[in-house]
């Protein structure tokens, strides 16, 4: 079944009275990168949550796909800033994502080792996961996610606290991962990053979607005071919320 | 030489000469309880794991009930195992009681609460951190289970210790279904507190240096276990 377009409407999450998403509209199509920004506590995160299942919205509706199911029986993987990390080897980390599967132990460690070769840790694979740094701990959230062949990833912040060349890293292997066909929906604070990656810019604040636009266009010609302040720096604290 | 330095002088010559009884009844005390911890493992740790990552009617009951059985009396234990294995029980018929196996059966109810109370605890905190990815990795109920069980293991090492302890440190219930009988079913703690009601003082100290040197061992060598898998993986 295909998932796109994702068709969001009116999407609402109000956990304790607080109005965290008030009205997210959205539509996705199925290639590309889309960066979301937006000042903290804009509803990001939650959005992504939302997008994935973890979190049952309040009202609103999605819909996936021209049939327009209401969730997506697979292909969609979401990489936190964060990520689990078992207490085992590279490897086993890697190969995961494919347990529930059930393809043989044999053909898990093959496919694992393959796609530790595209993140670069084919060297590390048999070293523990929690013993790598924080950017090959992403890389390798990241092969993890690939591995099971998403039609959509979600990835939560994927560089924050990350230096520039481990950030370089994540970037490549997620422009390698579009490449590969999947699309690819994406948190961030970095406007470098979202000029050198994103295809368009969804700009979130106070719980709905301000503008959705090419990112060119976004950088150049912002059309809400939001955006501009945003960009600029100088969004003052009132208007975030 | 005083009657307490004389006690202690012939305990470390039984244990300096290892004496045939005090082996004897060192490598049963280990059976029973090793059985014991055996079978606690197997049904007290899926069992905690299953209550930590399941979602139904109850839970929060089951998880005071079985901390709640942490405490259980081993007397009481015994009562009901030597109920259900006397000749009028509905396991009459097996002919267990007396056994050393019936004595693992009353060791293995006392530690299974332990095991999946301790394993429940730190599943649950764990499952708390990995939930979410799990289940976007499509996990079943089981699947989670077993990858839990398989991260926790080194933390696991607790439930484990904890329930060798409580099994080789408890008297009540081995007594009762046991019967403490020579060369049959008589166990470290059974044996200690047989001879000092009869004033055998040596063997039953004896019998103490061994059980204590045997749990701190293990404790050792679960610490170094621990300690080692903590830096390999973190």
């Amino acid at each position: 079944m295909a998932i796109f377009p994702l068709r969001v409407r009116d999407l609402r999450y109000q956990p304790n009275g607080r109005e965290v998403l008030a009205g997210i509209d959205l539509e996705l199509g199925d290639e590309g990168i889309t960066l979301v920004l937006g000042p903290n506590g804009a509803g990001k995160s939650v959005l992504l949550r939302v997008i994935c299942g973890l979190i049952e919205p309040g009202a609103g509706s999605m819909a996936w796909g021209d049939e327009g199911a209401r969730r997506p029986e697979q292909g969609v993987m979401m990489v936190f800033q964060r990520p689990m990390m078992l207490r085992a080897s590279v490897l086993q980390n890697v190969a995961l994502g494919l347990k529930p599967l059930g393809l043989s132990a044999a053909e898990r460690r093959r496919q694992g080792l393959a796609m530790l070769e595209r993140v670069g840790l084919a060297d590390r694979a048999e070293d523990s996961a929690r013993q790598l740094s924080g950017g090959e701990q992403q890389r390798l959230a990241l092969a993890r996610a690939w591995l099971t062949k998403p039609r959509l990833l979600l990835l939560d912040e994927p560089t924050a606290s990350l230096d520039p060349s481990a950030s370089g890293e994540v970037e490549r292997i997620i422009r390698e991962i579009r490449t590969d066909g999947t699309r690819i929906l994406m948190v961030t604070h970095n406007l470098g990053q979202a000029t050198r990656l994103g295809d368009d810019i969804v700009f979130m604040s106070g719980g709905r979607v301000r503008e959705h636009t090419p990112v060119q266009r976004f950088f150049a010609r912002p059309q809400s005071d939001e955006a501009r302040l945003f960009i600029q720096g100088e969004l003052p604290w009132r208007m975030r919320l | 030489m005083s009657a307490f330095a004389a006690t202690f002088s012939d305990a470390f010559s039984l244990l300096a000469t290892f004496d045939h009884t005090v082996a004897e009844i060192v490598v049963l005390s280990l059976q029973v309880s090793g059985g014991a911890v055996l079978l606690g493992t197997l049904i007290g740790l899926p069992l905690g794991a299953c209550i930590a990552v399941g979602r139904f009617p109850g839970k929060s009951t089951m998880s005071v009930l079985v901390n709640g059985l942490m405490g259980l009396p081993s007397v009481v234990v015994g009562v009901v195992v030597y109920l259900l294995l006397s000749r009028s029980g509905p396991f009459g018929g097996f002919g267990l009681l007396y056994t050393p196996l019936a004595m693992v059966i009353a060791q293995t109810l006392l530690v299974i609460p332990l095991m999946t109370a301790i394993t429940r605890q730190v599943v649950e905190d764990v499952w708390q951190r990995y939930a979410e990815e799990l289940q976007l990795m499509r996990f079943s109920w089981w699947d989670s289970v077993t990858t839990l069980l398989y991260d926790c293991r080194h933390s696991l090492l607790v439930a484990v210790l904890a329930g060798l302890g409580r099994a080789m440190s408890e008297v009540g219930a081995v007594m009762i279904v046991g019967g403490n009988i020579d060369r049959a079913t008589r166990v470290m703690t059974t044996a200690i507190a047989l001879e000092t009601s009869k004033g055998d003082l040596a063997l039953a100290i004896a019998l103490g240096a061994v059980l204590i040197v045997i749990i701190l061992a293990l404790n050792a060598l679960a610490f170094m276990l621990r300690h080692w898998a903590m830096r390999r993986y973190g």
